[in-house]
């Protein structure tokens, strides 16, 4: 009996110790948002107090729109949800097109077009960066949209990657019987692989969105006119104006971070399973 | 010899198929990537500053490198933050996955704390974090304070502004966590089992049993982190501008200062194609040596 005791306490002891570090470690975690918020609802006095504050009192909540239009925010907003809108379209339409070319249909050749696909990966943005302004300068496109959005129409690797595991694990009696009953490839594309796929497809257009929406370096090389930034582009304009407070910058900030948690919240499962999913099946 | 030339109608009918399924990729890659990897190995040898069309210079811009201390110093911060950044986030990813996995109860809870900050916009954890790194106003030392540390200048010290770019980089750690753990709850429980009929102890088991099994998953984490260090940007421009006294001027952030504020595309195309080669290197040296440490589970 002793014996059992001992095992016993010594389990307690261990799980109290994991759970202490976690929730340690979680802490640590939370405390920068909660310092943004807190920062975002000081005064211009406040901000200055020392120690610092964690609940400010007053609660400084004309901070928020203040800094919400100092800088454009909505003009911003509709911006960077327009880009984020066709990256989304045009990245589940070829990826997933690029896909099932590269798995549902035997053709000698897919092999070398998948590895390919996959050693774009490796590619850092920079080296094609500047032939690519130069193409696009060339175009016209410079200082639209076209350059954040056009890419997105001709596949990207990874999620060309990530589709093309998805489908390797639907039947192929599901094609077959198709063929029999005399479907163009198309269509079994269209109308029996694509409603099947739905979660794949739920994870590409997710992190497609949260691509674009906190895109920076595309944005900052295109975008020169201040009425077509998007929320990132203007935030860093934010950060370098002269005489902006930190509540200012902070309440910004929490704006720009806000919509994403929401969303994530939502669609907690989608975000999970895309990130073992691009992990694991290497 | 007949019957060998044959290709059936199946055949050529999913040949002109699968080139259609594939031809936006095909396109995409000879446009925006193929055609923009030549042309700047070609700049790369060239005098070019957009206004005048590019001139030959061979490898001058190659050889200006070496001479060049602010290239110099981009190279060693970028080495700098790599090699400090890497082993430090594998080592906590791996430490917090491995806490995750013991059956804790409110593990989705835990998940979901250590993943939020990654959803964090890049321009907008770079604002946040310059605050909390704030050497007078900031929440690190603020709270080191409570305890009667004064704390460094952090990002405003030359000395401390690397190291606490890698201390907000670990704030991102989460989807890394994320994917170990799942990696973890895949290793089958007969493994564990059987070592404890053995007597195996718990650390036994994690250095014999998890690390291998796990390994592929730290192959390809490693990967990804290396050729993102060596990309490092988007901080360095919105928090310090490479600042002070260039100990974040990073090396993308100097290729980007090169091509779009000096116009200098020639020498930004050489350093482009250099980081280019040195990513490759490190993604073979790292595959290379992975068929030492890499278990894979005697099916590949």
């Amino acid at each position: 009996m002793q014996i059992i005791g001992d095992n016993k306490k010594k389990i307690f002891f261990k799980s109290l110790f994991i759970h202490l570090v976690l929730i340690l470690v979680g802490i640590t975690f939370m405390l920068p948002f909660f310092w943004m918020i807190s920062t975002s609802l000081k005064s211009n006095e406040q901000l200055f107090v020392m120690p610092p504050k964690w609940i400010p009192t007053p609660l400084v909540w004309s901070n928020y729109p203040k800094a919400l239009t100092f800088i454009p925010f909505f003009t911003y907003l509709r911006n960077t949800l327009q880009i984020c809108f066709f990256c989304i379209i045009g990245t589940v339409l070829s990826c997933s097109i690029v896909a099932y070319g590269l798995s549902r249909i035997q053709w000698p050749g897919r092999e070398v077009v998948f590895l390919l696909a996959l050693s774009t990966l490796m590619l850092p943005y920079q080296v094609t960066m500047i032939p690519l302004f130069l193409i696009f300068k060339t175009l016209g496109w410079v200082g639209t949209y076209k350059p954040l959005i056009i890419p997105a129409f001709f596949g990207n690797g990874f999620y060309i990657f990530l589709l093309r595991q998805f489908f390797m694990t639907i039947p192929q009696e599901l094609s077959d019987a198709a063929y029999i009953d005399g479907c163009s490839e198309f269509r079994i594309y269209w109308q029996i692989i694509l409603p099947l796929s739905k979660p794949a497809l739920a994870t590409v257009a997710l992190f497609t969105f949260l691509g674009a929406w906190g895109d920076f370096l595309g944005p900052l090389i295109y975008i020169n006119e201040q009425n077509k930034f998007t929320l990132s582009l203007g935030l860093q304009l934010f950060r370098f104006a002269h005489d902006v407070e930190w509540s200012y910058l902070m309440a910004a900030s929490t704006v720009a971070t806000v919509p994403i948690i929401i969303l994530f919240f939502f669609t907690q499962r989608t975000f999970i399973q895309g990130i073992t999913l691009t992990g694991l099946k290497g | 010899m007949k019957s060998q030339l044959y290709i059936s109608k199946v055949t050529k009918r999913n040949i002109r198929n699968g080139l259609l399924f594939v031809s936006p990729f095909l396109i995409g890659f000879t446009c925006f990537i193929a055609y923009p990897i030549l042309a700047s190995l070609y700049y790369s040898f060239c005098d070019f500053n957009i206004f005048q069309e590019p001139r030959w210079i061979g490898i001058e811009n190659y050889r200006n490198m070496l001479k060049d201390d602010l290239f110099i110093t981009s190279a060693y911060n970028t080495i700098y933050y790599t090699l400090l950044y890497i082993p430090f986030s594998l080592f906590f990813g791996i430490g917090m996955a491995l806490l995750l996995n013991t059956k804790v109860k409110g593990l989705s809870i835990y998940r979901t704390i250590y993943y939020l900050p990654t959803l964090v916009p890049t321009v907008a954890a770079s604002i946040l974090w310059l605050q909390i790194l704030d050497p007078t106003y900031g929440l690190i030392n603020n709270i080191l304070r409570i305890f009667g540390i004064y704390g460094p200048g952090w990002i405003a010290d030359p000395k401390w502004a690397k190291p606490s770019l890698v201390i907000m980089g670990f704030w991102g750690i989460g989807g890394a966590v994320i994917i170990y753990l799942a990696g973890l709850q895949d290793v089958p429980q007969q493994l564990y089992e059987a070592a404890e009929l053995d007597g195996a102890s718990s650390w036994q088991k994690v250095i014999y049993i998890t690390i291998p099994m796990i390994s592929p998953i730290i192959l390809f984490n490693l990967i990804i982190g290396i050729i993102g260090a060596l990309q490092y940007f988007t901080q360095a421009y919105v928090m310090t501008s490479g600042g002070p006294a260039n100990s974040t001027l990073f090396y993308s952030l100097y290729l980007f200062r090169n091509a779009f504020q000096f116009f200098r595309m020639g020498y930004a195309s050489a350093m482009a194609w250099l980081l280019f080669i040195t990513t490759l290197i490190c993604t073979l040296v790292v595959l290379k040596s992975s068929a030492r440490w890499v278990y894979y589970g005697g099916t590949k």
